[in-house]
Parts: structure tokens; C-alpha cells; sequence
């Protein structure tokens, strides 16, 4: 803990890019006030945390040395906070964390289930740290890792210890990070780079703008490290244009890193130089591949290029690049201080380690968790996610982005690790995993990643060029009703040939949402062609706005609501649809409690 | 989401609005920068953009003559990356979320509500120059639903109410 003798009480405020949206920063100011007001502000310090992980609960404080977490708090409960919980000692009972499984409130972090069940690697220092400030990282054993390195190891031996550790690319290739290293060291052509690569663009993937904005210091040291191990004296962050957060603290978090001489020349005085410059992604998707990436920070288009020659051999301006993802590089640290064998304990027998995953959809506790690899699916979203919300069902879990595939209800005891995922039609990814419920539309899910990836495509191969247009101009079709016999059988083998013939991983990967999606939801897709009905009342073509007799209890919900007038109701009668006036908006169905409307 | 594609893929007239010659005096510090190695071009191209709001032919094409680099490769890369455009910009950019999370939590309505009242739909700029709308597929604040980007403020769980009020806030 960052305590100062001086303070006698740490409020942490989070200031991830989700708490600052819901108003933390009002939140502090009022803290400020307050303490202020009662002369509290020698006493009491308030530290600005990275992303706790649980943005939707946001903004959250937690009170040290108590560790009470308090969620949802707005500048009106500053006085009450204060004045119950730092001058009187008594918890604030009515700010904490509501458990809906055991129906009441949980006054510690560590009780929480979102938290309790996870293991902390990459997050270590979350919600522990002001990001903003190096000699809280420091003293949190920060950058000691890189003192080991240069200090007691030759750079073989660092590499050893990495391949040793079973550390695999968390950017969700999978591929073991020493061996990179290992092939980079090999070559003998200087200057030699080392990359890090934050350009995360998967929809509802959110880890590695966390641990850039919460703990930039963990990625730089990383980087510094692998730059020993390969012979590096230059080193790239690729960050995405729409973290401006990230790129602002990583940007202070270098220049203190220099004023330390943790980065520059002659660091730790053991003759190794190092640098890092920042270099901001211009808004393009396919950039996160390795060739396009180091195409990008060239200036030019990014499109990804044919290998070999692999980039550790001829990357970035044609000389030795090694490019690793955030979460790895922030890896580095615990895996060199603690050593490999403790790290290699973790996990299962092929992927070693914890993973983080962002948790969105229609699971209760949305955020981001890292747990260890090998931990089941259903641990994940029903223990840590808290399950799903408002009672409904768990159909399926998409993992891996658009490149990824679904896991079906039934599966969910499937483990996380890569090659379970792979087992079934699934992948690592960047860890982004999408909830969904018995109310989403396989068909239409499908159709949603398939438009992104067309989008998103680079245009430079014909199969994922056009393949992907065709595909998603199918499921459009069969979307608005104009399914035939057949369709189902086309998609699958295109999807292969998008797969088997394109160039880059974008590609290779970009069928598998509807791949997926039809080897366990088949009946869907024959439901959405042969009976022109959505079974999941998703797609407006494909329901018929009527309401089942039986199953309306007359409450008025859908008149209430209804946006166009189309709803004909009368108290204590079953109401009914106008389709003159009907726009198809769906208000009616997601507010009809008893799924009386088809 | 048929309605949400046919918004996400209406096309934009390009502004006939041409920049005078003395204004194109502003690139040079840029170039002498930036002189010397087409691997700044990207960085380059985003200080112009920040000056002029936008990089229209003439930008591109004096950019081209002092970084010596061939015009077609900075079309080529303008046209690549989405965070640079060849129409004019209002002063504030709004990034409206229409990814799978914030969709499903309404931000249609939010769209609608900017339509209405701002009178833009998405990339379109107002006539007062003060907003652009831009529609973006994720923002990675998925916890947030529906999340709108305002120049580089997030603003999350927004509702079509307090949408004007935020935007009051932009001037």
C-alpha cells in the first residue's frame, strides 16, 4: 500500500476513462470541499486510482485502511461520506456494493464475487496506484524487474527465464513470447526495435485501455525489459486515436520514467539504452496485425504483407522487430521478480498464467476480471459476472471479437485457455467476451460482426474483400425474409474459402461468427428461412407484431409505451396491434414482462 | 439495425469550399518539422489536420510538394486511416457509439434526438459550424452504455435528455 505516514486516511478515486464519464472527477472536487471545510485535508489524502475494472458500478471509491468500497457515488454524497465515515467511523450503508444473490450489501472489495474470485497479475496494482505518479509504481516493486534484468541477468537469460514461464501473446495469437524473443535476439542487424501493440479495436474489448490509463508504467517496463533481452534501443506504443487517456498518461509516464533514468541512456548505469516513443494509431482496424501495424508508424496505408520474412527478422523499417500487446508486456514484471516456476504454476498444463477478459452484455456485473487460465466459463459469468439479468436464460458467449465464435448453453463448462477454445470453434482473442441472453438473435449477431469486419477489411484480398460483402448481403437476406433453401449451406462454404484463402488474421478469422453461430444455432437460421420467423423476436421483418391471447395479462406496458400510437388497449382487455401504424420498433416486445407479444 | 447501416453508410457531399493560398503558409513550419522522412506523415498529417480542421486537396497537395512525397500515397493514406476526413469539421466532433452494447441500450435514440434538435445527421456538420456527427462502433467503455464522445470527453449512460444538456455545454 502507497500509505504516507502523514495521512491517517487514503480515499481512492478511480479515474479510469468509465469513472470520469460518470462524473468522477465532480466527485473529487466535492471530496476536496469537504475535507476542506472540516480542516480534514492534512489528515485525509485523496489518490486518483486506474480503472478498477468495474466501470459499470462507476464512479467507485474505496476508503483505506478500511478497504470499504462504495459504488455510484455523486458529488451530493461527499458531505455524507465524510462526515459519517472519516469523521465518525461508520460505514455509509447506503453507498455499498448490493449483492442480488445474497441480497444484501458487502461493505469489503475482497467480498464482492466480481472481485473475490479473481487473481491479479496484469491488474496488480488496480485501484492501489495513482497512475500519474512513478514512485507509487516504484514502490510497489515497480521497475524492479528491469533493475534484476540488467543488473543480475544476461539478456539469454532473461529470455530463458520468459520461455520458461510458458508466457504465450495475450493480443490472442498465442504465441509464446520467449520463442519471439529468442528468434529476434538471433539476428544480427542493428538497430533492432521493440513494439507494443495497443491498438485495440475489438467491439467490447477494454483491457489494454485499462492498463495503459491505470498502470502505464508496468507496459513501459516491460518493453524496457524485452528491449534488453533482444538487443533493442528504440521501442514503439502503438495506441489507438481514441484513447486520448492512455496516450496522455503513457506520454507522462515516459517523461518520468527519463527523469528517473529508468529509460534514455546508460540506464542503471549498466550501459543498456533505452527509448520509448508513442506512436498514435490513425483509426483503422486491420492496424492490430503486426505487418500493417508496423506499416502504420512507417506512414503508410496499413496492410498487412506476406511473411516470411517474419518482422522478427525484417519488421519495422526492414530491421529485427519483436511486437508484443500491452497485457504481456505488463506480464513481465511479476514473471522476473517472482520467477518463472511461480508463474508456470499458474494456469494449465499449455497456457500458463491468468488472462483478463472484458465482461459486457447481458451479464449483471459488466467489467473488466482476470482470472486465472483454465478457469471455466461458466465461473466466469455466473460467479464473477453475477449471472444474467433480469432473469432471462444464457444462450451463448461470443469470445474473441468479431474474429472469434460463440460457445452455446451446455458448453459453458468449457475451460478458458487457448486451445480449449480453439476445441470448440472459439478463440482467445484480445479476451473480449459478449453475454448474451435468450432476447439476442443468433442470425442478426452474426450479421453484426460480419459488417464490421467488412468495414474494417483492408481491401487488399479479393476473398475477404468481396467474400465478406457477399456474406453479409446473404445474411441481410436472410434477415428480411428473403432466406431460401440452401442459403445456410452457401454461407458455410464460403466462409471456409474466406478463411482458407486470405492473407492477414483479419481475414483468415472474419467467418467465424457466422461459422460458429451456424454449427450450434442451425435451428435458428432454419427458423429465420423456412418459418420467415426470428425465435428471438430480434429482426422486425421476421415477427409478426401480434399478441398471443393467452399469454396477455392486460397490463397496458406496450399501450404505455408504443412510441407510434399502434397499440389498441382498454382496461382489463387484451390489447392489439394496428399494423397501419405499426413501425416495428420492438418497445412493445422489450417491455411486454410476459412475452405475450410475437 | 437496417435502419442503423443505411445511417452508417450515407455518403457525404465533399465541401466546395476552397482554402486561400495565404492560408496554405500555415503547412510550412509543419513541413520544415517534418522534412527529410516519409515515415512523419501520419504525425504530419494529423498537426494539419488540427489546424484546418479538415485536409482538403490543396492541403494534401502542398504537403506533397514540401515532405516530397507523391500525392497519391497521401490520398492513399487520408483515405486508409478514419480519423482523417477531406470535409470540413465543426469545432466539436460528436462519436456516437452504435456498437452492440450501446445499440441495444438506445443509442438510436440518442441519434434521433441529435437529428432533431442539432438538425445533423451523421457526417454531416452544422451550419454553424459548432458540431460534427460521427457514428463509431466501440469506444472500449462498453460498461457505459450508451457512451457519446464529445471532442475528447466520454459521456456515459446518456439518455435523449440529458443528451442536450451535454451539448449545451460545447459552444
Amino acid at each position: 500500500m502507497c500509505a504516507s505516514p502523514y495521512y491517517r486516511m487514503q480515499i481512492m478515486m478511480c479515474a479510469g476513462t468509465g469513472c470520469i464519464a460518470s462524473g468522477s472527477l465532480d466527485v473529487k472536487s466535492a471530496l476536496e470541499r469537504e475535507l476542506v471545510k472540516r480542516n480534514l485535508q492534512n489528515e485525509v489524502q485523496i489518490v486518483m486510482t486506474g480503472c478498477n475494472g468495474f466501470c459499470a458500478m462507476g464512479p467507485l471509491v474505496v476508503i483505506y485502511p478500511d478497504g470499504i468500497f462504495y459504488n455510484q457515488v455523486k458529488p451530493e454524497h461527499a458531505p455524507v461520506i465524510v462526515e459519517e465515515h472519516i469523521l465518525k467511523g461508520r460505514v455509509v450503508e447506503k453507498l455499498l456494493f448490493k449483492d442480488e444473490t445474497v441480497k444484501g450489501r458487502v461493505p469489503l472489495m475482497k467480498d464482492i464475487g466480481f472481485f473475490g474470485l479473481q487473481r491479479l497479475i496484469v491488474l496488480r496494482n488496480r485501484g492501489l496506484i495513482d497512475a500519474e505518479n512513478i514512485d507509487e509504481y516504484i514502490a510497489r516493486d515497480g521497475y524492479g524487474a528491469l533493475a534484476k534484468a540488467v543488473t543480475e541477468m544476461t539478456p539469454e537469460q532473461v529470455i530463458e527465464e520468459v520461455k520458461k514461464s510458458g508466457l504465450r501473446g495475450r493480443g490472442g495469437g498465442g504465441f509464446p513470447t520467449g520463442l519471439k524473443w529468442e528468434e529476434c535476439r538471433r539476428y544480427d542487424n542493428f538497430p533492432k526495435y521493440t513494439i507494443c501493440n495497443g491498438d485495440e479495436g475489438d467491439p467490447g474489448a477494454f483491457m489494454d485501455r485499462s492498463v495503459m490509463e491505470g498502470d502505464p508504467h508496468s507496459v513501459l517496463e516491460g518493453m524496457a525489459i524485452s528491449g534488453y533481452a533482444i538487443g533493442a534501443e528504440q521501442g514503439y506504443i502503438y495506441v489507438r486515436a481514441e484513447y486520448p487517456l492512455a496516450i496522455q498518461r503513457l506520454q507522462k509516464a515516459i517523461e518520468d520514467a527519463r527523469s528517473y533514468g529508468l529509460l534514455g541512456k546508460n540506464i542503471l548505469d549498466k550501459g543498456f539504452n533505452f527509448d520509448i516513443a508513442i506512436a498514435p494509431g490513425a483509426g483503422a482496424f486491420v492496424c492490430g496485425e503486426s505487418t500493417a501495424l508496423m506499416y502504420s508508424i512507417e506512414g503508410k496505408r496499413g496492410m498487412p504483407r506476406i511473411k516470411p520474412p517474419r518482422s522478427a527478422e525484417a519488421g519495422l523499417w526492414n530491421q529485427p522487430t519483436n511486437l508484443n500487446n500491452v497485457e504481456t508486456f505488463a506480464n513481465l514484471n511479476p514473471i522476473i521478480l517472482n520467477g518463472a516456476d511461480w508463474f508456470a504454476s499458474i494456469g494449465t498444463e499449455n497456457s500458463k498464467g491468468t488472462k483478463v477478459f472484458a465482461l459486457t452484455g447481458a451479464v449483471v456485473n459488466v467489467g473488466l476480471v482476470e482470472v486465472p487460465m483454465g478457469t471455466s466459463l461458466k465461473t466466469l459469468i455466473f460467479d464473477i459476472g453475477g449471472g444474467i439479468p433480469k432473469k432471462r436464460k444464457f444462450k451463448a458467449a461470443q469470445i474473441g471479437g468479431p474474429s472469434g465464435g460463440c460457445i452455446p448453453l451446455g458448453m459453458e463448462d468449457v475451460q478458458i485457455d487457448y486451445e480449449s477454445l480453439q476445441g470448440v470453434g472459439a478463440m482467445m482473442g484480445s479476451g473480449g467476451v459478449v453475454v448474451m441472453d435468450e432476447a439476442t438473435c443468433m442470425v442478426d449477431t452474426a450479421r453484426f460482426f460480419t459488417n464490421f469486419s467488412v468495414d474494417e477489411s483492408c481491401g487488399k484480398c479479393t476473398p475477404c474483400r468481396e467474400g465478406l460483402k457477399v456474406m453479409f448481403d446473404k445474411l441481410t437476406d436472410i434477415v428480411e425474409g428473403r432466406g431460401q433453401e440452401g442459403d445456410v449451406e452457401f454461407l458455410i462454404e464460403l466462409g471456409h474459402h474466406i478463411n482458407n484463402t486470405s492473407h492477414c488474421g483479419l481475414g483468415k478469422s472474419a467467418a467465424n461468427p457466422v461459422l460458429s453461430t451456424i454449427r450450434y444455432f442451425r435451428n435458428e437460421y432454419d427458423a429465420h428461412i423456412r418459418d420467415k420467423h426470428c425465435p428471438a423476436l430480434v429482426c422486425p421483418d421476421l415477427i409478426d407484431f401480434v399478441v398471443l391471447e393467452d399469454k396477455c395479462k392486460m397490463c397496458g406496458m406496450c399501450f404505455k409505451n408504443c412510441p407510434s400510437d399502434a397499440i389498441v388497449w382498454e382496461k382489463k382487455k387484451v390489447a392489439w396491434i394496428d399494423h397501419s401504424k405499426c413501425t416495428k420498433c420492438r418497445t412493445c416486445i422489450m417491455n411486454c414482462k410476459f412475452g405475450a407479444i410475437r | 439495425m437496417q435502419e442503423r447501416d443505411a445511417i452508417l453508410k450515407r455518403k457525404v457531399q465533399d465541401s466546395a469550399e476552397a482554402i486561400p493560398p495565404e492560408k496554405l503558409l500555415l503547412l510550412e513550419p509543419i513541413i520544415e518539422k517534418y522534412q527529410g522522412s516519409s515515415s512523419y506523415l501520419i504525425p504530419a498529417l494529423k498537426e494539419a489536420q488540427e489546424m484546418f480542421g479538415y485536409l482538403p486537396m490543396e492541403v494534401q497537395r502542398k504537403l506533397s510538394m514540401g515532405l516530397n512525397i507523391p500525392a497519391p500515397h497521401i490520398y492513399g493514406v487520408v483515405t486508409f486511416y478514419s480519423y482523417f476526413t477531406i470535409t470540413k469539421r465543426g469545432r466539436h466532433t460528436i462519436r456516437l457509439c452504435l456498437g452492440t452494447a450501446c445499440y441495444v441500450k438506445g443509442s438510436k435514440q440518442i441519434l434521433e434526438i441529435i437529428n432533431k434538435e442539432v438538425g445533423i445527421n451523421v457526417g454531416e456538420t452544422s451550419k454553424d459550424g459548432r458540431f460534427t456527427l460521427e457514428a463509431v462502433r466501440c469506444l472500449g467503455a462498453c460498461g457505459l452504455a450508451p457512451v457519446m464522445m464529445i471532442g475528447e470527453d466520454t459521456h456515459g449512460n446518456i439518455t435523449p435528455s440529458a443528451t442536450l444538456n451535454i451539448l449545451e455545454g460545447y459552444q
